[in-house]
């Protein structure tokens, strides 16, 4: 089983690799990368005028298999993450049951595996329920195939019980994902605490709720030694602390989502559910620390949060629909829009912080090295077009659901290929 | 598409102007009721209640009823919504009875504008959650403007909760367009800073002798114990800081005037000596909301 990608502008962050050459996969895995290699027995895709990246990684999705099939399942899922250029995907343990046991995570594996399009890690739950009191069976999921651990959608609010899934974590030598938002703060919040939330007489979330967890487990993460990952960074001070954490040479790493470094309060449209997520949209200042924390590299990588509900749940009151919207196909396009367009930061630095900075926040080693078009890596390859105009429209999306706030917006270029072990299982209209 | 009422925020002055001026028309003379005038005849408006209130239920449905049209009243116990069906499917079916304007109260901040963006019937916000509440600012404006003859440059203090206050709210944005100095007052609580920035010539004050000093309008709100979801302050020590007493009313203009959107808490957020003084413009308001709503579902139905 050979596949041969010719001609495409190939770039990897992280062998430097920057140049028109052509890609080889062979047996699912990188074979080589260079220019003129032989065609003899290999298909060929001919990518000439697009770029050939290392396959995207996404490690912040809800699945919402097992559960809450209505709003997704895994297969559409990865349907959709393979549409946005994805080929990895590690999803939240908050389905129904949650994923606190050997049997969910066993689950997810073996669906996933015989009907997921792309790959899809699981991440165990910290606690037993995500309820934050006693620790789940975090041993024994890692090793039925979670890389990681999250309460994702709550916080941990015991710090005693933080710190000892972080000691766990340190032992396992694998990173502890937090949803930083302390619940007495934000209790009853809607929308972001501002001059807007006042006006509309939503109740806020204050920037405050983010800012004191981040502060906290930071703490912690020094206390226990853990590879301690902030998800959804939204404020300011978080994204501060975080830059301070990291000059002290804590191991402590951020991501943020395409929605926080896009939009702001001032781009909500009034009450309507397309806008509501947690973190919710912040203010303008906030909203700079993020893009500049991308840029400096105080965040490590870019995550879409894709959080999936059934077009009945969100067509309700806004203070009574669920947080949450989807965001695996428009990824791609918004963080070009934002980030490379713009002029902030490279094409390569893009791709980076959807491949090889999302891998080494997991950690993957071994025969699940990813993130790089490497020899012996996982042969798993995105193409995209970086400049083609298209337009957003949900109607089309793959995904189960069609809460987004991006449906109907032009973007300047997007996915074109997925390529998942030198199999082709996703390609844009036309190619 | 035909235009409602959904909020004070986004209207213009002028257009307060015209619903002030032809609310005046309404007001009954001397002992009279309210003229029936029938410019409405064969409207159907339907009241939609999903929280309770008799008072603005009744004063809408007096309104319609003066200008001939038909009224339909939904109240929440009464209708699907308790048995879990969606605002939009019941929403849909009444569409399907085709009214020509629906008066709506939710306990929802934002609950008409959600709806209005899937209905093409107009819509009257009688009350949406903890965000507006249109009519009684109008109805307010129009008790100042028969007392005072004007709005501009007078001092109106607005105290209680006003985080809280969909009509501390609405009073804010109309009484900004005519150029009134607000001086907003309560509990820190119940007064978030941002709300200095909701509309211009706001001030906050925590002190309520101080947010009285010369006020031409006293507008008291109505403490929400319903709404407030931790403990603010005892109840004694609530009437004793922000309490209207009768001692307040000497640092006011002399011929101020008190006012409250009711239900009163007699002994919480104000004395009975001052809600039943010469001053109080309390039954003026409720007959004010009568004429009022005739004006704005007149202008809804009509046009
Ligand atoms: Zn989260
Ligand atoms: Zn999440």
């Amino acid at each position: 089983m050979k596949l041969l990608i010719q001609n495409g502008r190939v770039i990897c962050p992280e062998t430097g690799h920057d140049a028109v050459a052509d890609v080889l996969i062979e047996d699912g895995r990188i074979a080589g990368v260079g220019p003129g290699l032989s065609t003899s027995g290999a298909e060929v895709i001919d990518a000439a005028g697009l770029v050939v990246a290392p396959g995207f990684i996404d490690i912040h999705v809800h699945l919402r298999e097992p559960g809450f099939e209505h709003a997704e399942t895994i297969e559409t899922g990865a349907q959709a993450a393979a549409a946005g250029g994805f080929t990895t995907v590690c999803c939240m343990p908050n389905t129904n049951p949650v994923n606190d046991s050997v049997t969910v995570t066993k689950y997810i594996v073996e669906t996933a595996r015989r009907k997921a399009a792309i790959n899809v890690f699981p991440i165990g739950a910290i606690t037993k329920g995500s309820n934050g009191e006693e620790l789940a069976s975090i041993g024994s999921m890692i090793a039925a195939g979670a890389v990681a651990i999250s309460d994702d959608g709550k916080p941990v609010m015991n710090a005693r019980v933080i710190r000892r899934a972080m000691e766990t974590a340190r032992a396992l030598d694998i990173p502890v994902i937090e949803h930083c938002e302390d619940l007495n703060l934000s209790a009853g919040g809607d929308m972001h605490e501002c001059d807007d939330s006042v006006r509309l007489g939503l109740r806020g979330i204050p920037s405050a709720s983010e800012d004191v967890m981040v502060a906290r487990d930071i703490i912690l993460a020094e206390l226990t030694g853990v590879r301690y990952h902030v998800a959804h960074i939204s404020t300011k001070n978080a994204v501060a602390m975080v830059a301070y954490a990291k000059q002290r040479g804590l191991r402590v790493t951020a991501e943020a989502t395409q929605h926080h470094i896009a939009l702001d309060t001032g781009h909500m449209k009034p009450y309507d559910s397309a806008y509501k997520m947690k973190p919710p949209l912040r203010c303008e200042h906030d909203v700079k620390a993020v893009v500049d924390g991308v840029v400096s590299g105080a965040i490590d990588c870019l995550a879409t949060d894709h959080a999936p509900h059934a077009g009945d749940d969100k067509m309700q009151e806004f203070e009574r629909c669920p947080f949450g919207i989807i965001g695996l196909e428009t990824a791609l396009g918004v963080s070009l829009e934002v980030l490379v367009h713009s002029g902030l930061i490279s094409l390569p630095r893009l791709i980076a912080l959807y491949t090889s900075e999302p891998a080494r926040v997991i950690g993957w080693k071994n025969e699940l090295a990813r993130g790089a078009l490497k020899p012996g890596y996982v042969g798993d390859v995105t193409v995209f077009h970086p400049e083609y105009p298209w337009v957003y429209d949900v109607k089309n999306s793959l995904s189960k659901s069609s809460n987004t706030p991006f449906s109907g917006r032009t973007f300047q270029g997007g996915p074109i290929l997925t390529i998942v072990g030198g199999q082709v299982v996703w390609r844009a209209d036309g190619f | 598409m035909p235009k409602g009422l959904l909020g004070i925020e986004g209207i213009e002055r002028d257009e307060i102007e015209q619903i002030l001026e032809r609310a005046r028309a309404f007001q009954p003379h001397g002992g009279q009721t309210f003229a029936k005038v029938n410019t409405c005849t064969g409207r159907l408006v339907v009241n939609m209640f999903f929280e309770n209130s008799t008072r603005t239920r009744s004063s809408f449905e007096i309104a319609a009823k003066r200008l001939g049209a038909d009224t339909l009243s939904i109240t929440a116990s009464g209708s699907s919504v308790s048995k879990g069906e969606s605002l939009v499917d019941t929403i849909n079916t009444l569409v399907a009875m085709r009214p020509s304007a629906i008066v709506m109260r939710h306990a929802a901040s934002g609950a008409p504008h959600f709806l209005s963006r899937h209905l093409t019937t107009p819509i009257v916000n009688a009350g949406d959650g903890t965000h507006e509440h249109p009519t009684q600012a109008l109805l307010d404006a129009r008790t100042i403007l028969d007392r005072c003859g004007r709005l501009e440059g007078l001092r109106v203090a607005i105290i209680g909760d006003i985080a809280h206050s969909r009509v501390a709210r609405s009073n804010i944005h109309l009484l900004a367009k005519f150029g009134v100095d607000l001086v907003l007052c309560g509990p820190p609580m119940l007064l978030p800073r941002e709300m200095a920035r909701v509309a211009s010539g706001v001030t906050l004050e925590y002190d309520l002798r101080r947010a009285v000093k010369d006020a031409d309008v006293i507008m008291m709100l109505r403490v929400q114990l319903e709404r407030i979801h931790e403990p603010a302050m005892p109840a004694g020590e609530y009437f004793r800081f922000y309490g209207l007493r009768q001692e307040h009313m000497a640092l006011a203009r002399p011929d101020a005037i008190v006012m409250h959107p009711g239900p009163m808490n007699r002994g919480r957020e104000i004395s009975s000596e001052v809600a039943d003084s010469q001053q109080s413009m309390i039954l003026n308001q409720v007959e004010n909301g009568v004429s009022v709503r005739m004006a704005v579902l007149e202008r809804v139905l009509l046009q």
